[in-house]
């Protein structure tokens, strides 16, 4: 399992504008991800990290190239069926939490499971058992009652960690998870990132703190499009597969 | 997603903002309402018509003179007689003649002061009838008599008073057995006539009723009336259909007066109108009244869907964020369009079904509050129901279909 790959992408490229006036936000990006990979992704703004990451969530479509997700070509795939997608394969951690208000903490961390439709099996019970179950891995057993403006904005971060795994997701996007959060804040977010990804979850997180970065197992700095740099962080134990993929492209 | 889930989240979306909510459904309330309460004043109008002219007699002909049709001047000789108009004779005519006419009574009317004591009625209609009257036109005597062929045929000096005139004359003493000054010529009281009401615009109980001879002979009318000499107004013919169908007997009055008149029955100078005839016209005319009022009812509950739409419009815009985000955990465009489009029908059905209650509420309030009679048509509760869920329908798809086709990108970064 863990050799899966979970990205794939093959001359990715996005185009915004038309006629004249044209922005290649992304320019023939080939990437790989594995299963189990912490990948912490860099740049700075206009250098396509977010255009990438909004293809990766498959919140919008690439112009040009290839993208399979988990074995799945997602390049052809209509609205509703990317929306399976993202309700099925994908869970989004997004800088500002994006509860929803007046929703308590179990409510919006079951949001997700309303939109699957690959869950009919589970009772409602079940369902509901589950997201405690995701809550107390976030450890807010105790806040499960809480609307959003009770909570802090670690707790509200956590919230969103625990509906972002809801659905058993292959591939957890983080789009400056601890942007809107205090230093203390945010190292509890990375080390619950830690946690998700040491039981085996992929996360790609996108962040412009090196610190924050530093959490991550690979980091890929985008510069004008297409990737400047993709390095293991020194300081951790390189992925056996990455440490492999690293001596193929040596020899 | 399941429909029972669909309806939970439109309904909590609705609750967050109660107020707002509720000012929406305003619009369809009462719309809804309005509608219910128009048609049923407007069938309660038309009921009270149509009683009221029932009540003036079951099986009446009215036989009246066709004034396009007749010239001026007139006796017979001067015009060969075919301008002559409807004469007192004719309707004796008619109740020898015809088959299925059970009584016959004409009418002459005038205009006088009636004196009694201080007591002075300025312009009391006196109306000169027959002894039939109360029969044909199904009125009850009160106290004493009404006039009998003898006094009519000898023009006893006699009246028979309204309910009302009796009561502005004499207040609560006995009528019957005074004698009454009417236009200078003393009439003796005979009878009082049992209260009647208002038939169409007429007030049967503030006239004077004395024998059509009298009236030939003392109140020669008008002036306009003074020329006609023996002519009569009306001439109304009580029938029983159950022997003889009501045609037959139009046929035979109509052959009977062409023949009397020398005319032929395509200048007729008189027309038949019978009571359904009547009651027709009414409904018709009641019938375009509440057509009307129903389509401004119509017309508010349009104004009510627009409210829908605005506001949908502008919940769309508020929750685009929101939006964003259901689409990011999976929500398809179907998804969101269902959701918004349930807001929007909870909104207008909830509005209909309070305006419903505020409609048949209302009505009963006119009723009994307002003295209007009001008669609530299932039909237009039904009519107004589904025109509210219809028009939460109509005026939800554009704004549910905006949510529906937000990029969800877009959506996400909205502030």
């Amino acid at each position: 399992m863990a050799d899966q790959t979970i990205i794939h992408t093959e001359s990715l490229t996005k185009i915004y504008g038309m006629g004249e006036i044209q922005v290649k936000a992304l320019d023939g990006v080939d990437l790989e991800i594995r299963e189990n990979e912490f990948v912490a992704v860099m740049g700075p703004s206009g250098s396509g990290k977010s255009t990438l990451m909004n293809i990766l969530g498959c919140l919008d479509r690439p112009t040009e190239g290839r993208y399979i997700l988990a074995g799945e070509d997602i390049s052809g795939l209509s609205k509703s069926q990317l929306a399976r997608i993202r309700n099925q394969r994908i869970g989004f951690v997004f800088q500002s939490y994006n509860l929803l208000p007046n929703t308590t903490a179990l409510e919006n961390v079951m949001l997700p499971m309303i939109y699957n439709r690959n869950n009919g099996h589970q009772s409602a019970v079940e369902q509901k058992e589950k997201a405690l179950a995701m809550l107390e891995l976030v450890n807010l057993s105790d806040r499960i009652h809480h609307h959003p403006k009770e909570l802090s904005g670690g707790q509200m971060q956590r919230v969103a960690i625990a509906r972002a795994l809801i659905n058993d997701p292959v591939l957890i996007l983080a789009d400056e998870p601890t942007g809107n959060l205090d230093s203390k804040a945010g190292q509890e977010i990375m080390g619950l990132m830690r946690d998700l990804h040491s039981r085996g979850s992929t996360i790609v997180m996108v962040t412009h703190e090196n610190d924050i970065a530093a959490h991550a197992q690979r980091v890929i700095h985008f510069r004008d499009g297409h990737i400047e740099s993709d390095q293991l962080n020194g300081h951790k134990t390189p992925h056996p597969n990455l440490a492999q993929e690293a001596n193929d492209a040596s020899q | 997603m399941h429909p029972s889930k669909v309806i939970q989240i439109a309904w909590k979306g609705l609750a967050k903002n109660k107020l707002r909510s509720l000012l929406t459904m305003l619009g369809v309330i009462i719309g809804v309402a309005a509608v219910i309460i128009m048609v049923s004043i407007s069938a309660g109008t038309e009921k009270t018509i149509e009683e009221q002219i029932t009540s003036l007699g079951s099986n009446l002909i009215f036989i009246s003179q066709n004034f396009t049709r007749m010239g001026f001047g007139g006796g017979p000789g001067e015009r060969g007689g075919e301008t002559g108009g409807l004469v007192f004779d004719d309707a004796f005519a008619i109740a020898d003649q015809v088959e299925g006419v059970t009584g016959v009574a004409v009418e002459q009317q005038s205009a006088e002061t009636v004196e009694f004591g201080d007591v002075s009625l300025d312009s009391v209609e006196i109306l000169g009838t027959t002894p039939d009257f109360p029969a044909v036109r199904d009125m009850t005597i009160a106290e004493g008599r009404y006039f009998t062929q003898q006094e009519d045929d000898r023009k006893q000096k006699v009246a028979v008073l309204g309910a009302s005139l009796a009561e502005e004359l004499f207040g609560d003493a006995t009528a019957v057995g005074q004698t009454v000054n009417v236009g200078g010529v003393k009439l003796a009281v005979i009878g009082v006539l049992a209260e009647r009401g208002m038939v169409g615009n007429v007030d049967f109980d503030m006239r004077l009723y004395t024998p059509i001879s009298v009236v030939f002979q003392k109140f020669t009318p008008s002036m306009f009336a003074r020329i006609m000499g023996d002519r009569v107004r009306m001439i109304y013919a009580k029938v029983d259909t159950d022997q003889v169908p009501m045609e037959d007997i139009i046929l035979q009055i109509q052959l009977l007066l062409a023949k009397r008149h020398d005319v032929s029955l395509d200048a007729a100078d008189f027309s038949i109108t019978t009571q359904q005839d009547i009651i027709s016209t009414q409904e018709s005319t009641t019938a375009a009244f509440r057509d009307l009022l129903a389509w401004v009812a119509a017309v508010s509950l349009v104004v009510g869907g627009i409210g829908i739409m605005n506001i949908m419009l502008v919940s769309v815009t508020e929750r685009t964020r929101e939006i964003g985000l259901r689409q990011a955990v999976g929500a398809t465009p179907n998804d969101i369009r269902w959701q918004f489009l349930t807001e929007a029908l909870l909104l207008s059905l909830v509005g209909g079904l309070i305006g419903v209650l505020v409609g048949v509420g209302g009505a009963w309030l006119f009723g009994e509050l307002g003295g209007m009679r009001t008669v609530v048509v299932p039909t237009s509760i039904v009519l107004a129901f589904a025109s509210a869920a219809a028009v939460g329908i109509f005026f939800g798809f554009y704004p549910a279909n905006k949510a529906a086709q937000l990029d969800p990108i877009e959506a996400l970064r909205h502030e």
